[in-house]
Protein backbone atom coordinates (compact mmCIF):
# COMPACT_ATOMS: atom_id res chain seq x y z
CA UNK A 1 0.00 0.00 0.00
CA UNK A 2 1.41 3.18 -1.07
CA UNK A 3 1.99 5.96 1.85
CA UNK A 4 -0.88 8.09 0.27
CA UNK A 5 -3.39 4.97 0.63
CA UNK A 6 -2.26 4.38 4.09
CA UNK A 7 -2.59 7.88 4.77
CA UNK A 8 -6.39 7.67 3.62
CA UNK A 9 -7.08 4.32 5.40
CA UNK A 10 -6.07 5.66 8.77
CA UNK A 11 -7.74 9.31 8.47
CA UNK A 12 -10.97 7.73 7.42
CA UNK A 13 -10.88 5.72 10.72
CA UNK A 14 -10.16 8.88 12.54
CA UNK A 15 -13.69 10.26 10.97
CA UNK A 16 -15.18 7.55 12.21
CA UNK A 17 -13.77 7.58 15.41
CA UNK A 18 -14.60 12.04 15.76
CA UNK A 19 -18.13 10.78 14.66
CA UNK A 20 -18.35 8.42 17.17
CA UNK A 21 -16.92 10.71 19.74
CA UNK A 22 -19.27 13.27 19.19
CA UNK A 23 -22.32 11.08 19.09
CA UNK A 24 -21.53 9.25 21.96
CA UNK A 25 -20.61 12.12 24.34
CA UNK A 26 -24.07 13.93 22.31
CA UNK A 27 -26.14 10.82 23.45
CA UNK A 28 -24.55 10.47 27.32
CA UNK A 29 -25.31 14.64 27.62
CA UNK A 30 -21.73 14.57 29.61
CA UNK A 31 -18.03 13.49 28.80
CA UNK A 32 -14.92 14.10 27.63
CA UNK A 33 -15.12 15.59 23.53
CA UNK A 34 -12.37 18.04 23.29
CA UNK A 35 -9.22 16.00 24.43
CA UNK A 36 -11.19 12.84 22.58
CA UNK A 37 -10.81 14.39 19.53
CA UNK A 38 -7.25 16.07 19.38
CA UNK A 39 -6.21 12.14 20.19
CA UNK A 40 -7.99 10.39 17.69
CA UNK A 41 -5.31 10.54 14.80
CA UNK A 42 -3.10 9.10 17.23
CA UNK A 43 -4.80 6.31 18.60
CA UNK A 44 -6.95 5.71 14.98
CA UNK A 45 -3.26 5.19 13.91
CA UNK A 46 -2.45 2.74 17.07
CA UNK A 47 -5.24 0.55 16.46
CA UNK A 48 -5.44 0.59 12.21
CA UNK A 49 -2.18 0.33 11.65
CA UNK A 50 0.45 0.47 14.72
CA UNK A 51 -0.86 -1.96 17.16
CA UNK A 52 -0.34 -6.17 17.09
CA UNK A 53 -3.39 -7.38 18.29
CA UNK A 54 -6.08 -9.77 18.39
CA UNK A 55 -9.67 -8.11 19.36
CA UNK A 56 -11.56 -11.63 18.82
CA UNK A 57 -8.81 -12.44 21.63
CA UNK A 58 -8.28 -9.36 24.00
CA UNK A 59 -5.70 -10.77 26.42
CA UNK A 60 -3.23 -12.65 23.74
CA UNK A 61 -0.39 -12.60 25.72
CA UNK A 62 1.97 -10.87 22.46
CA UNK A 63 -0.33 -8.62 21.66
CA UNK A 64 1.44 -4.71 22.32
CA UNK A 65 0.09 -2.26 24.82
CA UNK A 66 -1.95 0.80 24.56
CA UNK A 67 -2.54 2.75 27.97
CA UNK A 68 -4.69 5.18 28.43
CA UNK A 69 -3.55 7.91 30.88
CA UNK A 70 -5.46 10.68 30.44
CA UNK A 71 -8.45 8.13 31.30
CA UNK A 72 -11.11 11.10 30.95
CA UNK A 73 -11.10 10.49 26.98
CA UNK A 74 -12.26 7.45 27.06
CA UNK A 75 -14.92 7.81 24.03
CA UNK A 76 -11.98 7.75 22.14
CA UNK A 77 -10.47 4.61 23.38
CA UNK A 78 -14.19 3.10 23.05
CA UNK A 79 -14.87 4.20 19.51
CA UNK A 80 -11.39 2.66 18.36
CA UNK A 81 -12.08 -0.53 20.56
CA UNK A 82 -15.86 -1.31 18.75
CA UNK A 83 -14.24 -0.12 15.39
CA UNK A 84 -11.54 -2.62 15.73
CA UNK A 85 -14.27 -5.50 16.72
CA UNK A 86 -13.69 -5.79 20.76
CA UNK A 87 -17.60 -5.63 21.48
CA UNK A 88 -20.45 -4.23 19.09
CA UNK A 89 -20.97 -0.53 18.26
CA UNK A 90 -24.45 -0.61 19.33
CA UNK A 91 -22.38 -0.59 23.07
CA UNK A 92 -21.10 3.04 22.20
CA UNK A 93 -24.52 4.33 22.89
CA UNK A 94 -25.08 3.59 26.64
CA UNK A 95 -22.21 5.29 27.49
CA UNK A 96 -22.25 6.78 30.80
CA UNK A 97 -25.84 4.91 31.64
CA UNK A 98 -26.70 3.24 33.87
CA UNK A 99 -25.35 -0.60 33.49
CA UNK A 100 -23.60 0.21 31.02
CA UNK A 101 -19.73 -1.62 30.50
CA UNK A 102 -18.56 1.64 29.27
CA UNK A 103 -18.56 3.47 32.38
CA UNK A 104 -17.31 7.74 32.54
CA UNK A 105 -13.86 6.75 32.53
CA UNK A 106 -12.45 3.12 31.07
CA UNK A 107 -12.73 -0.08 33.89
CA UNK A 108 -10.54 -3.06 32.91
CA UNK A 109 -12.73 -5.19 34.25
CA UNK A 110 -15.57 -4.38 32.30
CA UNK A 111 -14.27 -3.58 28.79
CA UNK A 112 -12.30 -5.89 26.78
CA UNK A 113 -8.81 -4.27 25.11
CA UNK A 114 -9.07 -1.98 28.20
CA UNK A 115 -5.53 -2.84 29.54
CA UNK A 116 -6.03 -1.07 33.11
CA UNK A 117 -8.52 1.44 34.46
CA UNK A 118 -7.81 5.12 34.58
CA UNK A 119 -9.15 8.52 34.99
CA UNK A 120 -7.29 9.48 37.64
CA UNK A 121 -4.28 11.57 35.99
CA UNK A 122 -0.89 10.66 35.89
CA UNK A 123 -0.87 6.89 36.27
CA UNK A 124 -0.60 5.42 33.01
CA UNK A 125 3.54 6.06 32.36
CA UNK A 126 3.63 4.31 35.33
CA UNK A 127 1.68 1.31 34.72
CA UNK A 128 3.10 1.09 31.20
CA UNK A 129 6.33 0.79 32.63
CA UNK A 130 5.39 -2.24 34.26
CA UNK A 131 3.95 -3.77 31.67
CA UNK A 132 7.03 -3.63 29.76
CA UNK A 133 8.87 -4.88 32.58
CA UNK A 134 6.84 -7.94 32.77
CA UNK A 135 7.10 -8.49 29.13
CA UNK A 136 11.11 -8.30 29.44
CA UNK A 137 10.91 -10.42 32.07
CA UNK A 138 8.95 -13.15 29.87
CA UNK A 139 10.99 -12.33 27.41
CA UNK A 140 8.15 -11.09 25.04
CA UNK A 141 8.86 -8.22 22.60
CA UNK A 142 5.57 -6.88 22.81
CA UNK A 143 5.75 -2.60 22.87
CA UNK A 144 3.34 -0.55 24.96
CA UNK A 145 2.28 2.74 24.05
CA UNK A 146 0.91 5.16 26.55
CA UNK A 147 -0.89 8.75 26.07
CA UNK A 148 -0.36 11.23 28.36
CA UNK A 149 -2.35 14.68 28.46
CA UNK A 150 -0.13 18.16 28.30
CA UNK A 151 -1.97 19.25 31.92
CA UNK A 152 -2.12 16.02 32.72
CA UNK A 153 1.86 16.21 32.86
CA UNK A 154 2.01 18.49 35.90
CA UNK A 155 1.50 15.80 37.80
CA UNK A 156 4.65 14.51 39.69
CA UNK A 157 4.15 10.56 39.44
CA UNK A 158 4.37 11.26 35.95
CA UNK A 159 8.09 12.23 36.46
CA UNK A 160 8.69 9.99 38.71
CA UNK A 161 8.19 7.36 35.59
CA UNK A 162 9.89 8.71 33.25
CA UNK A 163 13.23 8.62 35.54
CA UNK A 164 11.96 4.69 36.14
CA UNK A 165 11.80 4.04 32.59
CA UNK A 166 14.97 5.72 31.38
CA UNK A 167 16.77 3.83 34.19
CA UNK A 168 15.12 0.58 33.41
CA UNK A 169 16.37 1.39 29.71
CA UNK A 170 12.48 0.58 29.14
CA UNK A 171 13.01 0.70 25.04
CA UNK A 172 9.87 -1.05 24.52
CA UNK A 173 8.01 1.94 25.98
CA UNK A 174 6.70 4.61 23.44
CA UNK A 175 4.50 7.66 25.22
CA UNK A 176 2.50 10.09 23.11
CA UNK A 177 1.61 13.36 24.93
CA UNK A 178 -0.61 14.58 23.11
CA UNK A 179 0.30 18.46 23.51
CA UNK A 180 -3.26 20.40 22.82
CA UNK A 181 -2.21 23.24 25.06
CA UNK A 182 -5.58 23.07 26.97
CA UNK A 183 -6.54 22.07 30.14
CA UNK A 184 -9.41 22.67 32.25
CA UNK A 185 -8.51 26.08 33.93
CA UNK A 186 -7.46 27.42 30.90
CA UNK A 187 -4.14 27.13 28.58
CA UNK A 188 -1.38 24.97 30.03
CA UNK A 189 0.93 27.68 29.52
CA UNK A 190 -1.20 29.94 32.12
CA UNK A 191 -1.88 26.97 34.61
CA UNK A 192 1.05 25.63 34.67
CA UNK A 193 3.34 25.77 32.11
CA UNK A 194 5.34 22.57 31.14
CA UNK A 195 7.73 23.96 28.92
CA UNK A 196 10.20 23.19 27.60
CA UNK A 197 8.93 19.82 27.42
CA UNK A 198 11.17 18.11 24.98
CA UNK A 199 14.24 19.36 26.90
CA UNK A 200 12.46 18.32 30.18
CA UNK A 201 12.08 14.39 28.53
CA UNK A 202 15.75 14.68 26.68
CA UNK A 203 17.40 16.00 30.73
CA UNK A 204 15.03 12.33 31.70
CA UNK A 205 16.93 10.52 29.41
CA UNK A 206 14.18 9.89 26.72
CA UNK A 207 14.37 9.64 23.01
CA UNK A 208 12.49 12.13 22.26
CA UNK A 209 10.56 12.90 18.52
CA UNK A 210 8.20 16.26 18.25
CA UNK A 211 5.88 16.12 15.42
CA UNK A 212 2.60 16.81 14.32
CA UNK A 213 -0.48 14.70 15.81
CA UNK A 214 -2.64 15.17 13.51
CA UNK A 215 -0.32 14.06 10.67
CA UNK A 216 -0.86 10.44 10.39
CA UNK A 217 2.10 9.81 7.87
CA UNK A 218 4.15 11.74 10.77
CA UNK A 219 2.65 9.78 13.57
CA UNK A 220 3.43 6.16 11.52
CA UNK A 221 7.15 7.54 11.00
CA UNK A 222 7.63 8.18 14.86
CA UNK A 223 6.16 5.31 15.82
CA UNK A 224 8.63 3.28 13.37
CA UNK A 225 11.82 5.42 14.64
CA UNK A 226 10.73 4.43 18.34
CA UNK A 227 11.18 1.12 17.42
CA UNK A 228 14.92 1.32 16.50
CA UNK A 229 15.72 2.90 19.53
CA UNK A 230 17.65 0.67 21.91
CA UNK A 231 18.40 1.31 25.65
CA UNK A 232 16.13 4.14 26.14
CA UNK A 233 12.28 4.82 25.85
CA UNK A 234 10.92 6.96 23.63
CA UNK A 235 8.27 9.90 23.72
CA UNK A 236 6.74 11.31 20.72
CA UNK A 237 5.43 14.74 21.71
CA UNK A 238 2.51 15.58 19.04
CA UNK A 239 1.15 19.16 18.39
CA UNK A 240 -2.76 18.96 18.17
CA UNK A 241 -5.58 20.83 18.64
CA UNK A 242 -8.28 20.24 21.05
CA UNK A 243 -11.46 19.55 19.67
CA UNK A 244 -9.97 19.01 16.53
CA UNK A 245 -12.57 18.02 13.13
CA UNK A 246 -15.21 20.07 14.78
CA UNK A 247 -14.82 24.07 13.72
CA UNK A 248 -16.86 25.55 17.22
CA UNK A 249 -15.15 22.94 18.79
CA UNK A 250 -11.48 23.53 18.15
CA UNK A 251 -9.19 25.34 20.96
CA UNK A 252 -12.85 26.21 22.96
CA UNK A 253 -11.56 25.62 26.29
CA UNK A 254 -15.43 24.70 27.48
CA UNK A 255 -15.20 21.57 25.35
CA UNK A 256 -12.70 19.56 27.58
CA UNK A 257 -15.88 18.11 29.57
CA UNK A 258 -18.86 19.14 28.12
CA UNK A 259 -20.90 17.76 25.62
CA UNK A 260 -22.26 19.11 22.84
CA UNK A 261 -26.31 19.73 22.54
CA UNK A 262 -28.28 17.78 20.39
CA UNK A 263 -28.29 20.55 18.09
CA UNK A 264 -24.73 20.72 18.09
CA UNK A 265 -24.57 17.13 17.78
CA UNK A 266 -25.81 17.43 14.24
CA UNK A 267 -24.14 20.25 13.37
CA UNK A 268 -20.58 18.59 14.30
CA UNK A 269 -21.70 15.34 12.49
CA UNK A 270 -22.57 17.16 9.48
CA UNK A 271 -18.93 19.02 9.69
CA UNK A 272 -17.52 15.33 10.07
CA UNK A 273 -19.11 14.36 6.54
CA UNK A 274 -22.04 12.58 7.98
CA UNK A 275 -25.03 12.49 5.52
CA UNK A 276 -28.26 10.79 7.63
CA UNK A 277 -27.66 12.29 10.83
CA UNK B 1 17.93 -11.89 68.78
CA UNK B 2 16.29 -14.14 70.77
CA UNK B 3 14.57 -16.93 69.40
CA UNK B 4 10.99 -16.55 71.51
CA UNK B 5 10.69 -12.93 69.66
CA UNK B 6 11.12 -12.27 66.31
CA UNK B 7 9.83 -9.30 64.16
CA UNK B 8 7.01 -9.86 61.50
CA UNK B 9 8.91 -7.21 58.73
CA UNK B 10 11.63 -10.56 59.09
CA UNK B 11 8.82 -12.70 57.96
CA UNK B 12 8.68 -10.94 54.47
CA UNK B 13 12.07 -11.48 53.07
CA UNK B 14 11.81 -14.79 54.08
CA UNK B 15 8.45 -15.75 52.84
CA UNK B 16 10.01 -13.91 49.84
CA UNK B 17 12.55 -15.72 49.41
CA UNK B 18 10.55 -19.23 49.43
CA UNK B 19 7.73 -17.68 46.87
CA UNK B 20 10.44 -17.01 44.82
CA UNK B 21 11.71 -20.15 44.58
CA UNK B 22 8.67 -21.43 43.69
CA UNK B 23 6.87 -19.45 41.57
CA UNK B 24 8.92 -17.80 38.96
CA UNK B 25 6.17 -14.79 38.72
CA UNK B 26 6.90 -13.80 41.49
CA UNK B 27 8.19 -9.75 40.96
CA UNK B 28 9.49 -7.74 44.23
CA UNK B 29 9.42 -3.49 44.19
CA UNK B 30 10.65 -1.84 46.90
CA UNK B 31 11.08 2.40 47.25
CA UNK B 32 14.41 2.50 48.67
CA UNK B 33 13.61 0.73 52.15
CA UNK B 34 14.54 -2.77 50.97
CA UNK B 35 16.67 -3.03 54.04
CA UNK B 36 14.26 -1.91 56.35
CA UNK B 37 11.30 -4.33 54.71
CA UNK B 38 14.09 -7.22 54.17
CA UNK B 39 12.62 -7.70 50.42
CA UNK B 40 16.33 -7.35 50.48
CA UNK B 41 16.68 -10.74 50.80
CA UNK B 42 14.96 -11.90 47.72
CA UNK B 43 16.60 -9.20 45.71
CA UNK B 44 20.10 -10.80 46.37
CA UNK B 45 18.59 -14.31 45.76
CA UNK B 46 16.26 -12.60 42.42
CA UNK B 47 18.31 -9.85 41.49
CA UNK B 48 16.33 -10.08 38.03
CA UNK B 49 13.20 -10.11 39.49
CA UNK B 50 13.54 -7.37 41.89
CA UNK B 51 13.26 -3.48 40.92
CA UNK B 52 13.92 -0.98 43.48
CA UNK B 53 11.80 2.30 42.47
CA UNK B 54 13.90 4.74 44.43
CA UNK B 55 11.85 6.95 46.88
CA UNK B 56 8.75 7.21 44.73
CA UNK B 57 5.74 4.99 46.44
CA UNK B 58 3.37 6.17 43.93
CA UNK B 59 4.95 5.09 41.05
CA UNK B 60 6.07 1.68 42.84
CA UNK B 61 2.15 0.76 43.06
CA UNK B 62 1.45 1.90 39.28
CA UNK B 63 4.43 -0.49 38.15
CA UNK B 64 2.97 -2.89 40.64
CA UNK B 65 -0.25 -2.79 38.82
CA UNK B 66 1.09 -2.52 35.37
CA UNK B 67 3.20 -5.42 36.32
CA UNK B 68 0.49 -7.42 37.70
CA UNK B 69 -1.58 -7.15 34.43
CA UNK B 70 1.29 -9.28 32.70
CA UNK B 71 0.48 -12.07 35.06
CA UNK B 72 2.91 -11.67 37.77
CA UNK B 73 2.56 -11.76 41.59
CA UNK B 74 4.11 -8.12 42.71
CA UNK B 75 4.96 -7.79 46.20
CA UNK B 76 5.19 -4.08 47.32
CA UNK B 77 7.16 -3.04 50.00
CA UNK B 78 8.36 0.74 51.85
CA UNK B 79 6.94 1.61 55.40
CA UNK B 80 3.17 1.73 56.08
CA UNK B 81 2.81 4.97 56.19
CA UNK B 82 4.07 5.85 52.57
CA UNK B 83 2.55 2.66 51.31
CA UNK B 84 -0.69 4.12 52.67
CA UNK B 85 -0.33 7.44 52.58
CA UNK B 86 1.25 8.95 49.97
CA UNK B 87 0.25 6.31 47.40
CA UNK B 88 -3.43 6.18 48.98
CA UNK B 89 -4.80 6.93 45.40
CA UNK B 90 -3.14 4.74 43.25
CA UNK B 91 -3.71 2.08 45.27
CA UNK B 92 -7.19 2.89 45.53
CA UNK B 93 -7.83 3.46 41.73
CA UNK B 94 -4.94 1.94 40.39
CA UNK B 95 -4.58 -1.68 41.91
CA UNK B 96 -7.80 -2.67 43.94
CA UNK B 97 -10.16 -0.57 42.00
CA UNK B 98 -8.90 -3.00 39.06
CA UNK B 99 -8.74 -5.79 41.60
CA UNK B 100 -4.50 -6.66 40.56
CA UNK B 101 -2.29 -8.70 41.80
CA UNK B 102 -0.37 -6.81 43.93
CA UNK B 103 0.29 -7.89 47.97
CA UNK B 104 1.40 -4.69 49.71
CA UNK B 105 3.68 -5.63 52.70
CA UNK B 106 4.79 -2.51 54.24
CA UNK B 107 7.10 -2.71 57.41
CA UNK B 108 6.96 -0.28 60.20
CA UNK B 109 3.52 0.31 60.81
CA UNK B 110 2.19 1.39 64.15
CA UNK B 111 3.91 3.27 67.07
CA UNK B 112 6.15 0.83 67.42
CA UNK B 113 9.00 2.25 65.20
CA UNK B 114 10.03 4.15 67.99
CA UNK B 115 12.46 6.69 68.04
CA UNK B 116 11.68 7.79 63.93
CA UNK B 117 8.25 9.31 65.42
CA UNK B 118 5.39 10.48 64.18
CA UNK B 119 5.74 11.20 60.59
CA UNK B 120 6.77 7.78 60.66
CA UNK B 121 4.42 6.36 62.61
CA UNK B 122 1.28 5.32 60.90
CA UNK B 123 -1.98 4.83 63.56
CA UNK B 124 -4.58 5.25 60.42
CA UNK B 125 -3.71 2.54 57.78
CA UNK B 126 -6.15 0.21 58.89
CA UNK B 127 -8.43 2.34 58.62
CA UNK B 128 -7.50 3.73 55.01
CA UNK B 129 -6.45 0.33 53.62
CA UNK B 130 -10.05 -1.17 55.22
CA UNK B 131 -12.67 1.37 53.53
CA UNK B 132 -11.17 0.51 50.06
CA UNK B 133 -13.65 -1.73 48.88
CA UNK B 134 -13.09 -5.06 48.10
CA UNK B 135 -9.43 -5.18 49.81
CA UNK B 136 -8.33 -7.30 51.82
CA UNK B 137 -6.44 -6.56 55.00
CA UNK B 138 -4.68 -8.48 57.04
CA UNK B 139 -2.59 -7.87 60.66
CA UNK B 140 -0.43 -10.86 61.73
CA UNK B 141 0.50 -11.21 65.23
CA UNK B 142 3.88 -12.81 64.52
CA UNK B 143 6.75 -14.13 62.92
CA UNK B 144 4.85 -17.20 61.65
CA UNK B 145 1.79 -16.21 61.23
CA UNK B 146 3.02 -13.25 59.13
CA UNK B 147 4.95 -15.31 56.86
CA UNK B 148 2.06 -17.90 56.32
CA UNK B 149 -0.18 -14.85 55.05
CA UNK B 150 2.47 -13.40 52.71
CA UNK B 151 2.90 -17.27 51.42
CA UNK B 152 -0.95 -17.29 51.51
CA UNK B 153 -1.50 -14.37 49.54
CA UNK B 154 0.55 -15.79 46.63
CA UNK B 155 -2.41 -18.19 46.32
CA UNK B 156 -5.13 -15.63 46.90
CA UNK B 157 -5.96 -13.87 43.38
CA UNK B 158 -6.07 -10.20 43.49
CA UNK B 159 -4.45 -7.30 45.87
CA UNK B 160 -3.63 -7.54 49.75
CA UNK B 161 -2.87 -5.16 52.26
CA UNK B 162 -0.09 -6.55 54.97
CA UNK B 163 0.20 -4.97 57.75
CA UNK B 164 4.23 -5.90 58.82
CA UNK B 165 5.83 -4.65 62.21
CA UNK B 166 9.94 -3.49 62.76
CA UNK B 167 10.25 -4.74 66.17
CA UNK B 168 11.01 -8.29 67.78
CA UNK B 169 7.87 -9.65 68.90
CA UNK B 170 6.81 -12.42 71.36
CA UNK B 171 6.56 -16.03 68.85
CA UNK B 172 2.92 -17.57 69.69
CA UNK B 173 2.42 -20.05 66.59
CA UNK B 174 5.33 -22.27 64.73
CA UNK B 175 6.52 -22.92 60.83
CA UNK B 176 3.27 -25.62 60.85
CA UNK B 177 0.61 -22.66 61.18
CA UNK B 178 -1.51 -22.91 58.59
CA UNK B 179 -3.16 -18.82 57.72
CA UNK B 180 -6.59 -18.99 56.68
CA UNK B 181 -8.23 -15.42 55.40
CA UNK B 182 -11.39 -14.60 56.67
CA UNK B 183 -10.92 -16.89 60.03
CA UNK B 184 -10.24 -15.65 63.37
CA UNK B 185 -8.28 -17.76 65.74
CA UNK B 186 -9.65 -18.73 69.50
CA UNK B 187 -5.99 -18.55 71.86
CA UNK B 188 -7.44 -18.87 74.79
CA UNK B 189 -11.70 -19.98 75.99
CA UNK B 190 -13.15 -17.74 78.22
CA UNK B 191 -16.26 -16.93 79.42
CA UNK B 192 -16.39 -13.21 80.98
CA UNK B 193 -15.53 -11.14 78.38
CA UNK B 194 -13.73 -11.17 75.04
CA UNK B 195 -10.53 -9.49 73.64
CA UNK B 196 -10.72 -9.31 70.27
CA UNK B 197 -7.13 -8.28 69.22
CA UNK B 198 -4.35 -7.47 66.47
CA UNK B 199 -0.54 -7.61 65.65
CA UNK B 200 1.58 -7.14 68.75
CA UNK B 201 -1.64 -6.73 70.96
CA UNK B 202 -2.14 -10.27 70.70
CA UNK B 203 0.67 -11.41 72.95
CA UNK B 204 -0.21 -8.27 75.30
CA UNK B 205 -3.94 -10.01 75.56
CA UNK B 206 -2.71 -13.48 76.01
CA UNK B 207 -0.38 -11.84 79.04
CA UNK B 208 -3.78 -9.51 80.16
CA UNK B 209 -5.61 -12.92 80.15
CA UNK B 210 -3.08 -14.71 82.48
CA UNK B 211 -3.15 -11.71 84.96
CA UNK B 212 -6.75 -11.76 84.45
CA UNK B 213 -7.09 -15.33 85.70
CA UNK B 214 -5.35 -14.71 89.08
CA UNK B 215 -7.83 -12.32 89.61
CA UNK B 216 -10.86 -14.59 88.53
CA UNK B 217 -11.87 -13.66 85.47
CA UNK B 218 -11.78 -15.62 82.36
CA UNK B 219 -10.99 -13.68 79.31
CA UNK B 220 -11.52 -15.37 75.98
CA UNK B 221 -8.98 -14.25 73.71
CA UNK B 222 -9.27 -14.21 69.62
CA UNK B 223 -6.75 -13.08 67.36
CA UNK B 224 -8.71 -10.96 64.30
CA UNK B 225 -5.69 -10.90 61.97
CA UNK B 226 -7.87 -11.05 58.71
CA UNK B 227 -9.85 -7.92 59.72
CA UNK B 228 -11.07 -7.98 56.05
CA UNK B 229 -12.99 -10.30 55.13
CA UNK B 230 -13.64 -10.48 58.87
CA UNK B 231 -14.52 -13.42 60.55
CA UNK B 232 -18.53 -12.63 62.03
CA UNK B 233 -19.80 -15.96 63.08
CA UNK B 234 -16.53 -16.44 65.62
CA UNK B 235 -17.22 -12.74 66.68
CA UNK B 236 -20.85 -13.32 67.20
CA UNK B 237 -20.31 -16.88 68.98
CA UNK B 238 -17.56 -15.61 71.30
CA UNK B 239 -19.44 -12.72 71.93
CA UNK B 240 -22.52 -14.44 72.47
CA UNK B 241 -21.26 -16.59 75.76
CA UNK B 242 -19.28 -13.34 77.23
CA UNK B 243 -21.57 -10.24 76.41
CA UNK B 244 -18.56 -8.09 77.19
CA UNK B 245 -16.44 -6.99 74.80
CA UNK B 246 -12.30 -5.59 74.64
CA UNK B 247 -10.64 -4.56 71.27
CA UNK B 248 -6.92 -4.14 71.41
CA UNK B 249 -4.78 -2.68 68.78
CA UNK B 250 -1.40 -1.32 67.97
CA UNK B 251 -3.55 1.96 66.09
CA UNK B 252 -6.01 4.56 66.25
CA UNK B 253 -9.52 3.39 67.92
CA UNK B 254 -11.14 5.17 64.92
CA UNK B 255 -11.67 3.45 62.08
CA UNK B 256 -9.63 0.13 62.72
CA UNK B 257 -9.90 -3.34 64.76
CA UNK B 258 -12.56 -1.47 67.23
CA UNK B 259 -14.44 -0.11 64.48
CA UNK B 260 -14.07 -2.97 62.86
CA UNK B 261 -15.88 -5.13 65.67
CA UNK B 262 -17.82 -3.14 66.38
CA UNK B 263 -19.73 -2.68 62.81
CA UNK B 264 -20.63 -6.57 63.52
CA UNK B 265 -21.76 -6.38 66.77
CA UNK B 266 -23.65 -3.48 66.52
CA UNK B 267 -26.09 -4.70 63.91
CA UNK B 268 -26.51 -8.38 65.31
CA UNK B 269 -25.84 -8.47 69.07
CA UNK B 270 -25.15 -5.22 70.62
CA UNK B 271 -22.58 -5.87 73.26
CA UNK B 272 -20.46 -3.34 75.84
CA UNK B 273 -17.38 -2.42 74.22
CA UNK B 274 -14.24 -0.70 75.67
CA UNK B 275 -11.11 -0.17 72.75
CA UNK B 276 -7.71 -0.23 73.31
CA UNK B 277 -5.94 1.91 71.21
CA UNK B 278 -4.43 5.35 70.19
CA UNK B 279 -6.74 7.56 70.95
CA UNK B 280 -6.77 9.94 68.07
CA UNK B 281 -3.27 11.08 68.29
CA UNK B 282 -0.18 11.12 66.36
CA UNK B 283 3.11 8.84 67.63
CA UNK B 284 5.91 10.48 69.27
CA UNK B 285 9.44 9.84 69.53
CA UNK B 286 10.61 7.33 72.33
CA UNK B 287 11.82 3.59 73.06
CA UNK B 288 9.12 1.03 72.40
CA UNK B 289 8.46 0.19 75.71
CA UNK B 290 8.01 3.80 76.94
CA UNK B 291 5.69 4.46 74.00
CA UNK B 292 3.54 1.69 74.67
CA UNK B 293 2.99 2.79 78.01
CA UNK B 294 2.63 6.06 76.88
CA UNK B 295 -0.39 5.25 74.82
CA UNK B 296 -1.41 2.84 77.11
CA UNK B 297 -1.00 -0.46 74.94
CA UNK B 298 0.37 -2.37 77.53
CA UNK B 299 -1.36 -5.97 79.12
CA UNK B 300 -2.16 -3.80 82.06
CA UNK B 301 -4.38 -1.69 79.63
CA UNK B 302 -5.72 -4.53 78.44
CA UNK B 303 -6.46 -5.56 81.80
CA UNK B 304 -8.12 -2.43 83.33
CA UNK B 305 -10.49 -2.29 79.97
CA UNK B 306 -11.82 -5.88 81.03
CA UNK B 307 -12.41 -4.95 84.50
CA UNK B 308 -14.03 -1.80 83.38
CA UNK B 309 -16.76 -3.74 81.89
CA UNK B 310 -16.99 -7.00 84.27
CA UNK B 311 -16.87 -4.58 87.58
CA UNK B 312 -19.62 -2.14 85.93
C1 LIG C 1 -5.54 13.23 39.61
C2 LIG C 1 -6.60 13.98 38.89
N1 LIG C 1 -6.79 15.29 39.18
C3 LIG C 1 -7.76 15.98 38.54
C4 LIG C 1 -8.56 15.39 37.60
C5 LIG C 1 -9.67 16.16 36.93
N2 LIG C 1 -9.31 16.43 35.50
C6 LIG C 1 -9.83 15.69 34.52
S1 LIG C 1 -9.22 16.14 33.02
C7 LIG C 1 -8.27 17.35 33.71
C8 LIG C 1 -7.40 18.21 32.83
C9 LIG C 1 -6.47 17.40 32.02
O1 LIG C 1 -5.84 18.17 31.06
P1 LIG C 1 -5.03 17.47 29.93
O2 LIG C 1 -4.14 16.45 30.49
O3 LIG C 1 -4.36 18.54 29.14
O4 LIG C 1 -6.15 16.70 29.12
P2 LIG C 1 -6.70 16.96 27.64
O5 LIG C 1 -6.43 18.37 27.29
O6 LIG C 1 -5.95 16.03 26.77
O7 LIG C 1 -8.14 16.62 27.70
C10 LIG C 1 -8.43 17.39 35.08
C11 LIG C 1 -7.75 18.35 35.96
C12 LIG C 1 -8.33 14.01 37.35
N3 LIG C 1 -9.09 13.33 36.49
N4 LIG C 1 -7.34 13.35 37.98
MG1 LIG D 1 -4.50 19.29 27.27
Amino acid sequence: MSRSELRKRIEEKSLILRRDIIRMTGEAGSGHPGGSLSAADIVSTLYFYQLRHRPAEPKWRERDRFVLSKGHVAPVLYAALAESGYFSRDILWTLRKMGSILQGHPDMKKVPGVEISSGSLGQGLAVANGIALGGKLDQLDYRVYVLIGDGESQEGIVWEAAMFAAHYKLDNVTAILDYNGLQIDGTVSEVMEIRPIVDKWRAFGWHVIEIDGHNVLAIIDAFAEANTIKEKPTMIVAHTVKGKGVSFMENAIDFHGKAPTKEQMKEALKELGEVDC
Amino acid sequence: MSEDKKSTRGAYGDALLELGEADENIVVLDADLAKSTTSIKFAKVFPDRFFDCGVAEQNMMCTAAGLATTGKICYTGSFAIFATGRAYEQVRNTIVYSGLNVKMCPSHSGITVGEDGASHQTVEDIALMRVIPGLKVVVPADYYEAKAAIKAAARIEGPFYIRLGRPSVPIIFNNDYEFNLGKAIKLKDGSDATIFAIGIMVSASLEAAKILEKEGINAEVINVSSIKPIDVNTIIESVEKTRKVVTAEEHSVIGGLGSAVAEVLCERLPAPIRMVGIKDLFGLSGSIPELLEYFHLTPQDIVLAVKNLVYQ
